[in-house]
């Protein structure tokens, strides 16, 4: 298994400096620095010299990806995309266009975003997979019927008015938790359970419906016929033999995400005033802040990767029989 | 069945802590405390006084830093008073063989000017580990580095803070920063032009700083800077070339706030900006607040900075000051609060239902609440909904010095030029472009359709028939009234395309609007724009673009029309002439001209008004020259005058001593809680409703009691 994990992280290399080049090339094809200094220094008494001052300062005067003007090494090195991508794999992100440390932010950033996404996540999958396995339970019957319908009508709406009529229902109506905000510590809860909430229920139509067509292809098969022939109760068969044979397709769409929680959701971070990476990443969109784009970019491939790779791993806790070659 | 007991344990907790204000976004320890409550949409990019310019920025450094100036903050028109000055220092004057010449010594005589500024005895700064000294005064943490910092993350980690008297050296300290070469000012351009040797500072301190390691302290101390000089402790000297009356203006901004060279020193040292440890983040300053939270991803927190020298509350105001409330408080020692907490709102709705329910105590009105808080009355008057009467809101309305507009890039062959035809052709369409419609439908009727580039409030702009544009109005029955149509087309025939075709050739006239538009509210702003032109049977065509497209096109003089606005650095009719001034020129020299307008008629008459005081003797002859000068503009039209926007601003009434204003930023220090109110009164209006909760569990059992029965019957059920 080692050797396999090796191997998959030496292909990941490739794929991150595929990624990071791709990154670089679509920001500097609708941005040049110039844009990028002027988006910095603002549109009030901005002037050439000023310009070039700013752009010297941060490295952005030199060529994109090759430099003509150097020599040796120094062509492909003393460029803008070499000497601002290459330390990412080292680890270092630098500092964003105002001066700040990114790693230091998203350090400080991670704990909000995962107060949010981890609970969401658990308490989401326990919910759908339950409803799932209840409506498979009920299978053909009005509850399924009806279930499903619900299923098709929550994942219908959009993830936005999920939040706009939580808020207004639950906070603004009711006046149970905060419209908005984040504490840290003992008081982070009252912030965090509207967000959740309103995650969970947003995602339960689709993965109810993914988890039971799941379940429902599983519950038709001869080992379960054979487990009910035993006198097995139908919850013994359903949690024990279904739900357990069916982790192979629910482990590919959810281990996968499990690094990504990390990374936070740009909506609900940003409706619910919650200062995560998500919302670090949409202010620096909105920044045209480069150096934060580029290594949110990067922590998100390098997730995903991770994420695969656990995915992959995943597979032999459920299924003896994956053995990696 | 421990399930259940655990779920109804869980309830009951749940119901329990369901005490009042349980949606209280705040800690419960600042219940009853004197703190403001405020919000902020984007996040501050720079505190450090040299770079800070946005308004984002200047909420929050303008209560903590202290420039020689401030305006008053109930007079009208707004008046400069001193801040940390003793008086408002009067300029001398200056021939080049450097004898003094007169006050109304003609400006070509005029060498330089010098304001000499004598401060207060007695300013200390906040509390801060940069000025903390050991036994023998030398500086207890002055050799710091990444080891030393190990456990160190804030300010307020530092265990020792000590404090020293304000000087004139950390004034002169600051106007050098602005030659520094990491700090890019984005006035180092404007004030290099004016102060004496800040330009040549600023190419030896280039200099200087390429020979140092990067991120190496840079001692300004070391660079003199030939036109700013210490008199004594408390008096520097600043020396101007030629004559800048509005530069007394600039001396009420942070740019001019003193910057200690012990704080510069420490923040530099190694270790430090890895942190974020940064006058950027961490600024230093004399004013009433000292900044002890500085987390603009949530929350920013503003407390009563202990060494505040003392200041107390205006007695005099403008006429109605008395009657609003305003001079109730005279005399009385400033700041009022203890603290301002700032939280990071990014989208309106939660902020407004926050205000509504007392946790902000102030708020702006979005276009999506603005039916639920203000309606207008028949007459056109603006009040408050009697939802918004029955909390006690207040509102306050104020029209910005601001200025929106269609600009006409004059280097175009078709609509610039001062050619007859192309003046006519730019007249017809100032005519026909109906702003007092456009102002109705898409601002809520917030703002006031414009005449000049003159907003309300600044000096030249005229009231009544005087200050209205006769090319654009009639003056009938005491109200400006719009030009019909007619006198639109007529004049576009005159220009030579009649109903739109041009008289020669028949080609249809196509004008092109640059734009930085974008969603659904933009698109409907584009097509009532479209009408208006289809009004003169001109086709306009609108090529939306991202905004550094738009400004490099704009550079360039690669557009036809476009559409810009212009927010006042300061109070000054200069400040929004030069906008049109051929000195300013955008594609000749990089100038905030973007029409690329020429007229050496108004560029001689600006000359003379910028160099001109509204106030004394000269100050008609000033207001003659001004009108002389807007009438130029409205003849030539090089602009479609656009609005000036009004801003509406909702207030609870246990917050007192509010009063609009668009120029002086340093108002926290006058804003008064009643604080017993604001608590009876969020009590009251965030009981929580509990019966959701209870609905929620007989839900729960609603559904999962039929499949528990439904799975036992099954369970139970013989085979069919």
């Amino acid at each position: 298994m080692l050797a396999y994990l090796v191997r998959r992280l030496l292909y990941a290399l490739p794929i991150l400096i595929g990624v990071n080049l791709i990154t670089f090339a679509l920001f500097f094809v609708v941005n040049t620095p110039d844009d990028m200094a002027r988006m910095q220094l603002g549109v009030k008494r901005v002037t050439p010299e000023a310009i070039d001052k700013w752009k010297a300062e941060r490295g952005y005067d030199k060529p994109l990806f090759i430099n003509d003007a150097a020599s040796g090494s120094a062509v492909l090195t003393d460029t803008i995309f070499f000497s601002k991508s290459a330390r990412m794999f080292a680890g270092d992100f630098g500092r964003a266009e105002d001066g700040r440390d990114i790693a230091r932010e998203i350090t400080s950033r991670m704990g909000p975003s995962l107060a949010i996404a981890l609970p969401t996540f658990i308490l989401g999958l326990l919910v759908t997979v339950s409803f799932a396995l209840l409506l498979t339970f009920f299978r053909a019957s009005y509850l399924d019927f009806w279930g499903v319908v619900l299923c098709v009508a929550m994942m219908s709406i959009s993830g936005l008015f999920y939040i706009i009529g939580g808020q207004f229902l639950i906070s603004k109506i009711w006046r149970l938790v905060p419209i908005s905000g984040y504490g840290g510590g003992l008081d982070a809860w009252k912030f965090v359970i509207l967000p959740v909430l309103i995650g969970v229920i947003s995602g339960v139509g689709s993965s109810t419906r993914w988890y039971r067509t799941i379940f429902l292809e599983e519950i038709s098969r001869d080992y379960v016929r054979t487990a009910r022939a035993k006198g097995l109760s139908e919850l013994v068969v359903l949690f024990r033999h279904v739900l357990r044979n069916a982790m192979i397709p629910i482990l590919t769409g959810v281990v996968v995400v499990i690094p990504l929680l990390f990374m936070g959701s740009l909506l609900t971070e940003s409706f619910f005033g919650i200062p995560g990476l998500g919302s670090y990443t949409i202010d620096a969109i909105n920044a045209q802040d480069f150096a934060v784009v580029r290594a949110m970019v990067f922590i998100g491939s390098l997730l995903y990767i991770v994420g695969l790779i656990l995915t992959d791993v995943s597979y032999t806790f459920v299924d003896p029989r994956i053995r990696f070659n | 069945m421990s399930l259940i007991r655990l779920a109804l344990l869980s309830l009951l907790l749940l119901v329990s802590a369901c005490s009042s204000e349980q949606n209280d976004p705040y800690p419960k320890s600042e219940r009853g405390q004197n703190i403001l409550y405020s919000a902020f949409t984007d996040r501050p990019k720079h505190l450090d006084p040299v770079q800070s310019y946005s308004e984002d920025e200047i909420t929050f450094t303008a209560q903590i830093y202290e420039p020689p100036l401030q305006y008053d903050y109930l007079k009208r028109p707004y008046t400069l008073i001193p801040a940390t000055s003793e008086a408002v220092p009067v300029a001398r004057y200056y021939d080049a063989q450097g004898r003094e010449l007169p006050a109304d010594a003609p400006t070509a005589d005029i060498a330089t000017s010098v304001y000499e500024i004598r401060i207060r005895p007695g300013i200390r700064y906040q509390p801060h580990p940069a000025f903390a000294t050991d036994a023998t005064g030398q500086p207890l943490y002055g050799d710091l580095d990444a080891e030393k910092l190990r456990g160190i993350e804030q300010i307020a980690d530092f265990a020792e803070t000590g404090s020293r008297e304000l000087v004139a050296d950390d004034y002169i300290y600051q106007i050098k920063r602005l030659a520094h070469p990491r700090l890019h000012s984005p006035i180092f351009s404007m004030m290099g032009e004016r102060i004496v040797g800040l330009r040549e500072l600023g190419t030896t301190l280039h200099e200087a700083a390429r020979e140092l390691p990067a991120g190496a302290w840079l001692d300004l101390d070391r660079f003199p800077l030939a036109g700013v000089s210490r008199v004594d402790r408390y008096t520097y000297r600043i020396e101007l070339r030629g004559k800048y009356p509005q530069f007394p203006y600039w001396l009420a901004m942070p740019f001019f706030a003193p910057v200690p060279r012990e704080v510069d020193r420490f923040y530099s040292m190694p270790g430090m900006a890895e942190k974020n440890l940064t006058l950027d983040w961490y600024p230093v300053g004399t004013g009433p607040f000292m900044l002890t939270r500085n987390d603009p991803n949530s929350r920013m927190v503003l407390e009563r900075n202990p060494n505040f020298h003392g200041e107390t509350y205006p007695c005099v105001g403008e006429p109605g000051d008395e009657a609003a409330g305003l001079l109730a408080d005279c005399g009385k020692p400033l700041p009022f609060i203890d603290k301002a907490v700032f939280a990071r709102e990014k989208e309106a709705i939660p902020y407004w239902n926050k205000f509504l329910q007392g946790y902000y105590d102030a708020s702006g009105i979005s276009s999506d609440s603005f039916d639920q808080a203000v309606r207008l009355g028949g007459s056109g008057d603006v009040q408050l909904t009697d939802e918004m009467r029955q909390k006690g809101i207040r509102l306050l309305t104020s029209v910005k010095p601001s200025v929106f507009y269609m600009g006409f890039n004059m280097l175009d062959p078709v609509v610039g030029g001062m050619t007859p035809a192309a003046i006519k052709l730019r007249q017809a369409l100032s005519i026909a472009i109906d702003q007092e419609e456009f102002i109705s439908i898409f601002m809520n009727g917030r703002g006031i359709a414009a005449t000049s580039p003159l907003p309300p409030g600044i000096f030249g702009y005229l009231e009544g028939q005087a200050g209205s544009n006769p090319v654009v109005y009639d003056w009938v029955d005491g109200r400006a009234r719009r030009k019909p149509i007619e006198v639109a087309r007529k004049l576009l025939a005159e220009a030579g395309w009649p109903n739109g075709r041009h008289a020669v050739s028949g080609e249809p006239l196509v004008l092109s609007l640059d734009t930085t538009s974008g969603g659904m509210g933009d698109k409907s702003r584009l097509d009532w724009l479209t009408r208006q032109f289809a009004k003169l049977d001109v086709q306009l065509v609108v090529r939306s673009t991202d905004f550094n497209r738009f400004q490099e096109k704009i550079r360039k003089g690669a557009v036809q029309l476009y559409y810009l606005g212009w927010n006042a650095d300061y109070p000054d009719p200069e400040n929004f002439l030069f906008l049109l001034a051929g000195s300013e020129g955008k594609v000749a020299v990089a100038g905030e001209n973007a029409s690329n307008y020429v007229n050496p008629e108004f560029d001689r008459l600006f000359e003379k008004m910028k160099n001109m005081e509204s106030d004394g003797p000269r100050g008609a002859e000033r207001l003659a020259i001004i009108r002389q000068a807007i009438a130029i503009l409205q003849h030539d039209a090089p602009w479609i005058f656009g609005f000036h926007p009004k801003s509406y601003t909702l207030g609870h009434d246990w917050l007192h001593n509010r009063k609009s204003t668009d120029v002086g930023n340093n108002t926290l220090k006058y804003q008064r809680i009643d604080v017993g109110r604001r608590e009876r009164l969020r009590r009251e209006w965030n009981e929580p409703v509990l019966w959701p909760l209870l609905a929620v569990v007989v839900l729960l059992v609603a559904v999962i009691l039929p499949a528990a029965i439904g799975y036992r019957r099954r369970e139970r059920g013989t085979a069919r």
